[in-house]
C-alpha cells in the first residue's frame, strides 16, 4: 500500500516528478560521464602505447608520466648507443610529441623504424609518410575534423599533406616524419621525447632497465609499468576532482529532493492529515515521505544513465578523437548510490515535518 | 469511571492558546454515551462541538479532565496511544469527506485497512456492507469521478472498514443536497441498527439531528441538555 500510495503521489504530479528526476538525473550523468571520459582516455593511452610494440621506454629523468608527451628533452645520440652498446637491445626508435588541440598531439616517428617495432599501421585509406610534409591521421582524428586523403592540415604553424588514415590503437592519432617536426619545433637540436626499446627476449626486461639506470641519468620504465601508470590515481588531482563532483552530485541530490519533497509535504498536508485521522502513526508518515524520495532518486539515477549514454553519443559524434569516453556500468551502482544518500538527506527534514503535522490542523488545511 | 458506558466524560476542559490568549473551548463538559447508542450534539459553531469530537477522536489531547472511550483514559495516553486508539477504536466521517484524491474509492478503504495492520480482504460482510451503501459498482473510480454522496458514502465505508468501537461523525451532511443528506443518515442510521454501531454526530441540522436516539445541546463549551 505504500508503494501504491508513493506511485500515485508521483502519477498525480507528473511535472514536478519528472523534473526531480532530470534534476537528480543531471549529477549522476557528470558524474558517470567524468568517470567515462577519465577511464576512456587512459585506457585510449594506455591501448596506444601498448600498440607501439615497444618493452621499454626511456624518457628525460625531469619528465613525468603527464608530461611525457610534451618534453623533449632527450637528445637523439642516445639512439645508437641504446642500438649498439646495451645488451639485448634490438630495436630503438625515438618518437616526438607536440601539443596541439588539448589533450591530442601530433608526434613525429621514423616510419621505417616504427614499422620494424610495432609492425607498422593498418591503413583504411591512403599509404604511409613517404614525403617530409606527409601526414596521417587515425579514423577518430579524421572523422572529427572531418578530413579526406589530399587535404592539407595547419598544424604547430606548418602545412601537411594528408596521405593516410590509419586504424586507431598504435602510439599515435596524429603522426608525420620525424625529422620535420624536429625543425618545426626548433628544439635547437635532434632531441626526441621518449625512446622505445624493444629487446630480444622479454625476459631480460628488467635486466636492461637496470643497465640504463646505472650508465645513464634518464628515467627508464618497463612498458608494463607505464601502462600501470595509466590510472586515474596516478594522474594528479583527478581523483579529487572526481570526488568534488561526486559531492557536488550529493548536494544536488539533497537539494532538489529537500525542495521537492517539501512542496509536496506542503501540497499534501490535508492528505497527511487524512492518514493521521486514520491513525497512521508519525513513522508510517516519514516512511511514505522517505520511499517517494527513494523512488524520486532510482527513477533520476536511471535517468542520469540514460542521459550518460546520451553524453557518451554526443561526445562521440563531435570530439571523437579529443574525448574518448567509455561507458561505465561498474560506476553505475556508485552514482546510484550517492543519489540515494543525497535524496535520503534531503527527504529527511520534509518527512519529519510531514510527521509532526497536528492532525487538526492538517485536515483543515486548504 | 465505565458504568456500562463507552464514552464517559467528566469536567472535561480544554483550552487552546491562540498567540498569547488563553481560548476555552470545552469548561467542563460531562457526557455518558452507551455502546449501540446513535447520539447528535448539536450547537452553535463555536460551541465545542469540534473539539470535543477531535478530543474523543484522540486527534487532541484534553487540557484537564477524564474521558475515557471503550476502556482507555485518553488523558492519560500518549501521541502513540491516541494513534492507535484512531486506528482500532474509532473511525471518522468528514463534513468535506476527506478522501485521499489520488486513490480509488476501492484503495481509500484499503489504506484505513493496511494502517490497522489488518492483513487481506474486508471479508464478505464488508461486501455486503458496500452493496447496502450503494458503491460496490463505483469502487473503481478515485474521488473526482464520484458525487458529493457517494464520496461521503465511500468515506463511511472507510471509516467502519475496521469495525471501529465508535464511529464520529462531523457534519456528514453539511456539504450535500437533501436527496444525499437523507440517504447518507439513512445510511448512518441502518449501520446503528444492523451492526449496533455506536455513533456520535455532530450537526447543525436539527432534521440530522431526528434521525439519532438522543440529542444533546452544547454552547459556549458547556452541555446544556
Amino acid at each position: 500500500m505504500t508503494t501504491k500510495l508513493v506511485i500515485e503521489n508521483l502519477k498525480n504530479k507528473p511535472m514536478r516528478s519528472l523534473l526531480s528526476f532530470l534534476l537528480i538525473g543531471v549529477p549522476v550523468t557528470l558524474i558517470l560521464t567524468l568517470q567515462g571520459l577519465a577511464t576512456g582516455m587512459l585506457r585510449d593511452a594506455k591501448d596506444r602505447a601498448r600498440g607501439v610494440g615497444a618493452d621499454i621506454m626511456v624518457r628525460a629523468s625531469s619528465t613525468t608520466l603527464a608530461m611525457t608527451a610534451s618534453a623533449d628533452s632527450v637528445p637523439e645520440k642516445y639512439l645508437p648507443y641504446f642500438r649498439n652498446e646495451v645488451p639485448h637491445v634490438k630495436l630503438a626508435m625515438g618518437v616526438m610529441n607536440q601539443s596541439i588541440d588539448f589533450p591530442l598531439y601530433i608526434t613525429g616517428i621514423d616510419q621505417d623504424q616504427f614499422n620494424a617495432m610495432s609492425g607498422g599501421f593498418t591503413y583504411l585509406a591512403g599509404h604511409g609518410l613517404r614525403g617530409p610534409d606527409d601526414i596521417l591521421v587515425d579514423e577518430l582524428y579524421a572523422r572529427q575534423k572531418k578530413l579526406q586523403i589530399g587535404a592539407t592540415v595547419s598544424l604547430k604553424n606548418h602545412q601537411w599533406h594528408l596521405v593516410g588514415i590509419i586504424e586507431g590503437g598504435k602510439l599515435a592519432r596524429v603522426v608525420v616524419p620525424l625529422r620535420t617536426l624536429q625543425q618545426v619545433a626548433g628544439n635547437g637540436g635532434p632531441y626526441v621525447t621518449q625512446i622505445y626499446l624493444k629487446l630480444d627476449d622479454p625476459a631480460n626486461t628488467d635486466a636492461v632497465v637496470r643497465y640504463i639506470e646505472e650508465n645513464t641519468g634518464l628515467k627508464v620504465n618497463t612498458m608494463d609499468e607505464i601502462t600501470a601508470l595509466y590510472s586515474v590515481n596516478n594522474i594528479p588531482g583527478l581523483s579529487e576532482f572526481i570526488y568534488v563532483v561526486m559531492g557536488i552530485g550529493v548536494v544536488i541530490g539533497f537539494a532538489v529532493v529537500c525542495l521537492s519533497m517539501y512542496m509536496a509535504v506542503l501540497q499534501r498536508t490535508r492528505e497527511i492529515g487524512i492518514l493521521k485521522a486514520l491513525g497512521g502513526s508519525r513513522s508510517f508518515i516519514l516512511r511514505i515521505i522517505l520511499a517517494e524520495a527513494l523512488v524520486l532518486a532510482i527513477g533520476g539515477t536511471v535517468l542520469g544513465i540514460l542521459m550518460s549514454f546520451g553524453a557518451w553519443w554526443l561526445i562521440r559524434t563531435l570530439v571523437p578523437s579529443s574525448l574518448p569516453m567509455t561507458i561505465v556500468p561498474l560506476w553505475w551502482p556508485i552514482a546510484g548510490g550517492i543519489t540515494l544518500v543525497g535524496a535520503t538527506l534531503g527527504a529527511l527534514y520534509p518527512g519529519l515535518s510531514a510527521a509532526r503535522h497536528d492532525p487538526i490542523e492538517a485536515l483543515a488545511y486548504e | 469511571m465505565n458504568n456500562g458506558c463507552i464514552i464517559e466524560t467528566r469536567d472535561l476542559r480544554k483550552t487552546y492558546r491562540v498567540g498569547k490568549v488563553d481560548v476555552p473551548a470545552l469548561r467542563g463538559v460531562d457526557l455518558r454515551v452507551k455502546p449501540g447508542e446513535f447520539l447528535a450534539i448539536v450547537g452553535p459553531s463555536g460551541s465545542g462541538k469540534s473539539t470535543l469530537f477531535h478530543i474523543i477522536g484522540g486527534l487532541t489531547p484534553p487540557t484537564s479532565g477524564q474521558v475515557e472511550v471503550d476502556g482507555q483514559d485518553l488523558a492519560s495516553l500518549t501521541d502513540g496511544g491516541r494513534t492507535r486508539l484512531r486506528k482500532r477504536t474509532v473511525g471518522f466521517v468528514f463534513q468535506k469527506f476527506n478522501l485521499l484524491p489520488n486513490l480509488t474509492a476501492r484503495d481509500n478503504i484499503a489504506v484505513a485497512r493496511y494502517i490497522s495492520g489488518a492483513k487481506g480482504p474486508p471479508g464478505p460482510q464488508f461486501e455486503e456492507v458496500l452493496r447496502v451503501l450503494g458503491i460496490d459498482q463505483r469502487l473503481d473510480h478515485k474521488p473526482n469521478a464520484l458525487s458529493g454522496g457517494e464520496q461521503q458514502r465511500v468515506a463511511i465505508a472507510r471509516a467502519i472498514v475496521n469495525h471501529p468501537a465508535i464511529l464520529l461523525a462531523d457534519e456528514p451532511t453539511g456539504n450535500l443536497d437533501t436527496e444525499n443528506s437523507r440517504a447518507v443518515l439513512e445510511i448512518l442510521r441502518d449501520l446503528n441498527q444492523r451492526l449496533g454501531q455506536t455513533i456520535l454526530m455532530i450537526t447543525h441540522n436539527p432534521e440530522a439531528a431526528a434521525f439519532a436516539h438522543r440529542t444533546i445541546r452544547m454552547r459556549d463549551g458547556r452541555v446544556m441538555e
